[in-house]
């Protein structure tokens, strides 16, 4: 068990800029993300898209947001557990215990939740047959290369996901690429890649259509495409891969016990409290009135929520506002002279 | 006000009046239509506003861009006459629009 002042729930801005409110207020703190990296929706959903609204940062990408937080909170050395989802809330008198999907389990007596619209998961194929084969012969993301060796591999989608694979899969499988539409949304060089391994015959396009059906037992031994002029066609497949995205999925955190609006989890605007003591909500996921879901807010809430952490992670101190410009204890803190 | 006609897959349907610059999103949100999702916040980030626009409507909307076209294809079965609500505005030209929501958004 990992025993600290606050847990983290979401590797977003807000959640990375909690580790900042709180490490400057001499608090420590555990990160944890279902994604495989630190940056939220502003990696997941526009990485490359310019944001206007950062106060004194007249632009900059979703990635770029991501880097200046992650090296603002360097000074504080916080872990961060990444591919886990928490899924257990459970109370030991004035503390929390938190038990993820891998077994981990975390002490504290604060939970900040800074999870934007829940955990990021692949949006799976419609067709309901798909789900019996999943695992065995339709994947939504490649873990290991090799299980994808000198097969018939039909890929659907036409984003990044979609082309890059078809390209690095095309190296040792058969490929069909079938995407709804005939335009692909993908870098140049990778599309004029995929044109030429097309007519090299490694790569066969299928567009525009859509999956009709899936043939077989245990594993799939083909599947039916629908075109959009109405024929029908019969494509050789030992594997589907997927890749129409990421949804965001609420999860457990609806089964916390939390007073819950919609998908959003009601606060009390004066420190973002939920209605459990100990429970924080910032960011995107909590609601109150006259709430924006900007970035800018969830700075606000998590400076707001983080001082409350203070009091109750150590309720013997008294808590002392400070500056950054002034305060030694803090720039002792961030490591500056 | 423009009215706005929200059905769902099974063929309930439910007509509100929309005030003039609102998206037909938020015009379902701000009713509690069922059906529209809208995790984003309408910003064309997420695909769960997802609409079926009938066809002689279709063509009078202002076209879509290349970032909803591109989201569309993340959304649940999109179909030809696929929208995001969320980009469709609301105006006086647009009083009588009918749109479907899908089966789900997720």
């Amino acid at each position: 068990m990992i025993k600290t002042d606050t847990i983290i729930i979401g590797a977003g801005p807000v959640g990375l800029f909690a580790v900042h409110q709180l490490g400057i207020k001499g608090l420590n703190a555990v990160v944890i993300d279902n994604l495989d990296k630190a940056g939220g929706q502003c990696i997941e959903l526009y990485p490359d898209k310019p944001i206007y609204d950062i106060p004194a940062v007249p632009e900059c990408t979703g990635e770029e947001l991501t880097k200046q937080l992650l090296s603002q909170i360097k000074p504080f050395k916080t872990k961060m557990f990444f591919n886990e989802r928490v899924e257990e809330v459970t109370q030991d008198k004035e503390n929390w215990i938190i038990k993820t999907n891998k077994d981990n389990q975390f002490f504290a007596p604060n939970i900040i939740i800074a999870g934007g619209v829940g955990s990021f998961e692949p949006r799976k194929l419609s067709l309901k047959e798909a789900e019996k084969f999943e695992g065995r012969s339709v994947f939504y993301s490649v873990r290991n290369k090799e299980d994808f060796k000198s097969k018939n591999i039909s890929i659907f989608g036409g984003g990044d996901s979609a082309l890059d694979w078809a390209l690095e899969l095309s190296k040792f499988s058969k490929i069909n690429l079938i995407h709804r539409r005939d335009e692909f949304r993908g870098a140049p060089h990778t599309l004029s890649e995929i044109k030429k391994l097309e007519k090299d015959g490694k790569i066969i396009i299928k567009t525009p259509c859509q999956l009709e059906a899936i043939e077989g037992d245990k594993n799939i031994r083909s599947i039916t495409i629908k075109f959009d002029n109405g024929k029908i066609e019969k494509i050789n497949t030992d594997i589907i891969l997927s890749f129409f995205g990421l949804i965001m999925k609420l999860g457990p955190i609806a089964e916390w016990g939390l007073n819950m609006n919609k998908k959003t989890i009601q606060v009390n605007p004066k420190n973002f409290e939920t209605n459990k003591k100990g429970i924080f909500a910032v960011g995107d996921i909590c609601s109150y009135p006259g709430k924006l879901k900007l970035i800018l807010s969830g700075f606000h809430e998590v400076a707001l929520a983080s001082v409350e952490c203070f009091k109750r992670a150590r309720p013997n101190e008294k808590y002392k506002f400070e500056f950054t410009t002034s305060s030694k204890t803090i720039k002792d803190r961030l490591g500056k002279k | 006000m423009p009215k706005i006609t929200y059905k769902d897959n099974q063929g309930n349907s439910k007509t509100i009046e929309v005030e003039n610059g609102l998206t037909v999103m938020e015009g379902a949100i701000q009713n509690n239509v069922p059906g529209i999702d809208a995790d984003c916040g309408g910003g064309m980030a997420c695909a769960t506003c997802h609409v079926y626009v009938e066809e002689k409507w279709f063509n009078k909307l202002p076209k879509a861009e290349e970032g909803e076209v591109d989201m569309i294809d993340m959304a649940f079965e999109p179909k030809k006459n696929s929208r995001l609500s969320c980009q469709l505005i609301v105006s006086d030209e647009l009083d009588g629009l009918e749109v479907t929501t899908p089966e789900k958004q997720s």
